[in-house]
């Protein structure tokens, strides 16, 4: 039998200022039918390009060099408009990573869902809307004869993700392109999307191309692998010789970054003053409260891992901590003396000591000033040094965090990567001195190699300057990897608390236990074994909803 | 009715020739991509433009075009002058700046042209200009041309006014007057918008209600009449001196213009303060100038100049106006809104004799060049502050 998609040898190139920058250097992919090609590989590896050229569409400002698309036997990139017209849609779908943006919001779920059947004249409007509840039943959303007809924002993430798959399958295609459709959720959410993907790609027997950077979700998902490093391919393989024998070595090290994991230290004296003591905190945003009676201690030295899922007041915490969110009950210490609520009546000292690092280092740091000012400025603002000893101190601190101070001290954040810009996050902050640091999500936006060496740095620094970290993240391997102490919290309360070994041994509490048999494994049977354990109606927010 | 009639049968012919374009197209290129998938709409706005371009040739040389064959020469001369311009500043200077003229469309060269011809002649004016601005001759209402038959004096290339005037010297001060009170004028809007636009962002609570409710009200009025009013009022208080009411003119224009200024960087800088290093540079105890300065004016520049550019032109017609209803710029003080009402009864005469009624058009052709010269930059500057490629 021949194969669905064919590409032989395409090279790809995108636009910078007035040259041509290659993006995919000559690769082949085939597709069969039915088969569930995973393609993974860092931000920049041009994963989305060839799933995009699969389609024999290129995003504006790229343009296809040479080789060859084939699709079903039609030569994809000499087919005229008209032919691509009648092929996308219906025969070809994308589900793309952010379901929130990508529906529009200003009609019904079903009104957009029908468009490509009655556009394509595979259906009226009648049957295209009875196959549309069809479709939102098999993906097992709640009340599929009538979520059809809400506005996206008016269902969750989760939900949104799933009809947007279905709407995908309005046509039943014979190929779907899913680009990192569970990337932006969380792990309870995205565990009932990856289910819901698989056993409709298995029931109408669609081939599909799922592009991701996560491996425990490609090794649920797909029948065959192939990695991709800046434009060229590493390998393929089936997925089970990909996990059990990758050859190449870049392979091998992305496989091998799930393994830093360091030992917890011993207890805190039990009369030591906390660093941090947060007690009994509840806090609102207007009228609509966030945050119920939580209370935790950091102790110098140590890291507090607080994890939830979105919405479960962990940010808050953090922002109750910082002042900028004054609590309406409950006391903040810091060194056993009480803080004001609001950081504007905090002296200098006290600021000082708590900074914070940010999730997005791209909006973390002033596109407009130097890597030098940006370090620099706290460096001159609490320290008071000036002239050459700011520009002694602002290198030092680069070479601190494994920048090479000459090459970056006058670059602009623009013409750094991610994981350099999170580094200069961590070096503004350590510039004030700090005992403690609120290190809001920082590695969840980046790929999982760099994310370790942000967490290897991290831990190097608080082994070198005794510093206290308070960690937010819904990504548990990483509360593996670093943490200490654990706080679980749901809905602005915290269900469990405790040193880390404590944590990942059962007993749990139910929420606990759910969250950590969300995470993803390695083992390409992991999800199938999961849902024969729990059954279909006890993951994800159907789980959540019963507690 | 009959021309309804060939506007409509035109349009068939347009619309049938756009199919036979594209058909054509196809069959001589063997169906290349770039025929295959052109939509018609494409195809009929090649032959309308084609039909365009020759009713244009038809109707240059007709005997009565005059003023379109003016209008010709002049986008010719201007697009072949900034070509030069261009290939000099792509040719000359170091790299930057070769770098800046290569990513530059003919259009914003060709407004820089113009800006940079107009500052020039601003700011040495009393050196190019032949004549003082107040100076009086013996012939008036000479015409353009310098030729006597013509009713025109060699010694006055652009003619005289009503009352013996030069007018290219006229022409030549009003650049500075006009020009240069439109921008003192534009200038101090942005002082005023800008520094409480960004007060109101960064603060918000009731000082940006306050603020914000103020320049609603002043929006709700018309500009331009309240500006008329507001002047009314000024010249009684001015006394003879003119400076004072220029004075006046300027403050009444900054203040009712700084509205638009305020609304903008308020909305700008409210995107900018709710970014994470302004939340970092908050927590870190910085004070207000600090932040509004150093912080959150660095990321506004782009959409601030564009809105300047803009913002100029429209002070610019406002003095104009003012000027043409008569409490603008005062006598004898050149300026271009005020000639072109001193003038403006030549206009009647355009069917007769062009030259009489390019008395009045000099001068608004001059502010028509400057705003569109202005509206081309920024243009540009906010495409490429935007990011958009193609």
């Amino acid at each position: 039998m021949s194969n669905l998609v064919e590409i032989r040898d395409i090279w790809i190139e995108g636009r910078s200022d007035e040259d041509w920058l290659p993006i995919i250097n000559g690769i082949d992919l085939t597709l069969a039918k039915g088969e569930v090609l995973g393609l993974i590989g860092e931000s920049g590896a041009g994963k989305s390009t060839l799933g995009l050229a699969a389609m024999g569409y290129t995003r504006d400002g790229v343009r296809i060099k040479s080789g060859s698309v084939t699709f079903d036997g039609i030569d994809l990139i000499a087919a005229s408009a008209a032919t691509k017209r009648d092929l996308l849609g219906k025969r070809i779908a994308y589900v793309a990573q952010s379901a929130a943006a990508s529906f529009n919001p200003a009609h019904k779920l079903i009104d957009q869902h029908i468009e490509a059947p009655v556009q394509h004249g595979i259906s009226g409007r009648t049957e295209a809307t009875q196959d549309g509840i069809e479709l939102y039943r098999r993906l097992r959303l709640p009340n599929p004869e009538e979520i059809g007809f809400r506005y996206p924002h008016q269902v969750s993430g989760g939900q949104l993700q799933r009809a947007m798959t279905a709407m995908a399958m309005s046509c039943r295609p014979d190929l779907i392109i899913f680009d990192e459709p569970t990337t932006a959720l969380d792990v309870t959410t995205q565990i009932e999307v990856l289910a819901a993907i698989r056993d409709i790609v298995e029931q109408f027997d669609t081939a599909a191309i799922y592009i991701t950077h996560d491996l425990a979700v490609v090794a649920q998902m797909a029948d065959r692998i192939k990695v991709l490093l800046r434009g060229d391919e590493v390998e393929t393989a089936d997925t089970r010789t990909m996990l059990s024998a990758p050859q190449q070595d870049y392979t091998k090290s992305l496989w091998a970054v799930r393994s830093f994991d360091r030992p917890a230290k011993p207890a805190p004296a039990t009369d030591a003053t906390p660093v941090i003591s947060v007690q009994n905190i509840t806090a609102a945003y207007g009228r609509m409260p966030v945050l119920f009676d939580v209370s935790f201690d950091i102790h110098e030295g140590r890291t507090v891992a607080v994890v939830g899922e979105s919405g479960s007041g962990k940010s808050t915490a953090a922002r109750v901590i910082t002042g900028l969110l004054p609590q309406s009950q409950g006391v903040i210490e810091y060194r056993g003396d009480p803080l004001p609520a609001d950081y504007r009546k905090r002296d200098r000292n006290q600021l000082r000591q708590a900074q914070m690092i940010y999730q997005m280092a791209d909006t973390a740091l002033n596109p407009r000033k130097t890597i030098g000012e940006i370090v620099g400025r706290p460096v001159e603002f609490y320290m008071g040094l000036k002239g050459r000893k700011k520009r002694e101190r602002t290198r030092q601190l680069l070479n601190q965090i494994e920048l090479e101070p000459d090459q970056f001290i006058d670059r602009l954040p623009s013409e750094l990567s991610g994981g350099q810009k999170q580094r200069v996050g961590i070096a503004r902050a350590l510039a004030a001195e700090p005992e403690f640091i609120i290190c809001d999500e920082v590695t969840s936006a980046l790929d999982q190699l760099v994310a370790e060496g942000i967490l290897r740095l991290l831990a190097r620094l608080q082994d070198e300057l005794h510093l206290s970290y308070m960690f937010i993240t819904h990504d548990l391997a990483t509360v593996k990897a670093i943490a200490d102490e654990v706080v679980v919290m749901k809905d602005g309360r915290v269900v469990e608390h405790g040193p880390k070994k404590e944590m990942f041994t059962p007993p749990h509490h139910p929420y606990t236990d759910l969250l950590l048999s969300s995470v993803p494994e390695m083992d390409p049977d992991w999800l199938t074994e999961l849902l024969a354990e729990r059954g279909r109606e006890n993951i994800g927010d159907a789980a959540v909803g019963k507690m | 009715m009959s021309l309804w009639v060939w506007i409509l049968l035109a349009l068939a012919a347009i619309a049938l020739g756009g199919w036979l374009f594209r058909y054509a197209g196809q069959r001589i290129t063997a169906n290349r991509p770039y025929f295959r998938d052109m939509p018609y709409g494409v195809a009929f706005g090649y032959v309308f433009a084609g039909a365009a371009v020759l009713g244009g040739i038809w109707l240059y040389f007709q005997d009565g075009a005059v003023f379109f064959r003016w209008a010709v020469h002049g986008l010719l001369g201007f697009a072949a002058a900034a070509w030069v311009f261009r290939t000099l500043g792509r040719t000359v200077g170091t790299d930057r700046t070769r770098k800046f003229f290569r990513s530059m469309p003919l259009t914003a060269s060709f407004g820089l042209l113009i800006i940079l011809i107009y500052a020039v002649l601003a700011i040495f004016a009393p050196l190019i200009a032949p004549y003082g601005q107040e100076e009086v001759f013996q012939q008036v209402n000479a015409l353009p041309g310098g030729d006597p038959a013509a009713g025109g004096n060699p010694d006055h290339l652009l003619g005289t006014d009503q009352i013996g005037r030069d007018l290219l010297s006229r022409l030549i001060y009003g650049a500075q007057n006009t020009v240069g009170i439109a921008f003192a004028t534009t200038c101090l809007a942005f002082f005023l918008g800008g520094s409480f636009g960004f007060l109101a962002a960064t603060l918000g609570g009731w000082l940006d209600q306050v603020l914000s409710r103020t320049v609603d009200v002043l929006m709700a009025i018309p500009s331009l009449i309240f500006a008329l009013l507001l002047m009314t009022i000024a010249s009684a208080w001015a006394g003879t001196q003119s400076w004072q009411l220029t004075f006046y003119m300027i403050v009444i224009i900054a203040v009712i213009d700084s509205t638009r200024v305020f609304r903008l960087s308020r909305a700008v800088g409210a995107n900018i303060v709710v970014m994470d290093y302004i939340e970092a540079a908050k927590l870190r105890g910085e004070g207000l100038r600090y932040l509004i300065f150093r912080e959150i004016l660095p990321n506004a520049y782009a959409p601030l100049l564009a809105e300047f550019g803009l913002r100029f032109c429209f002070v610019f017609l406002t003095i104009a106006s003012l000027s043409f209803l008569g409490v603008g710029i005062q006598p004898p003080l050149a300026d271009w809104g005020t000639m072109v009402r001193d003038l403006a009864q030549f206009i009647n005469f355009a069917a007769f004799s062009p030259l009489a009624a390019a008395l009045p058009l000099m001068a608004a052709g001059a502010i028509a060049l400057l705003t569109v010269a202005v509206n081309f930059v920024v243009d540009w500057m906010l495409q490429k502050s935007s990011g958009l490629k193609e």
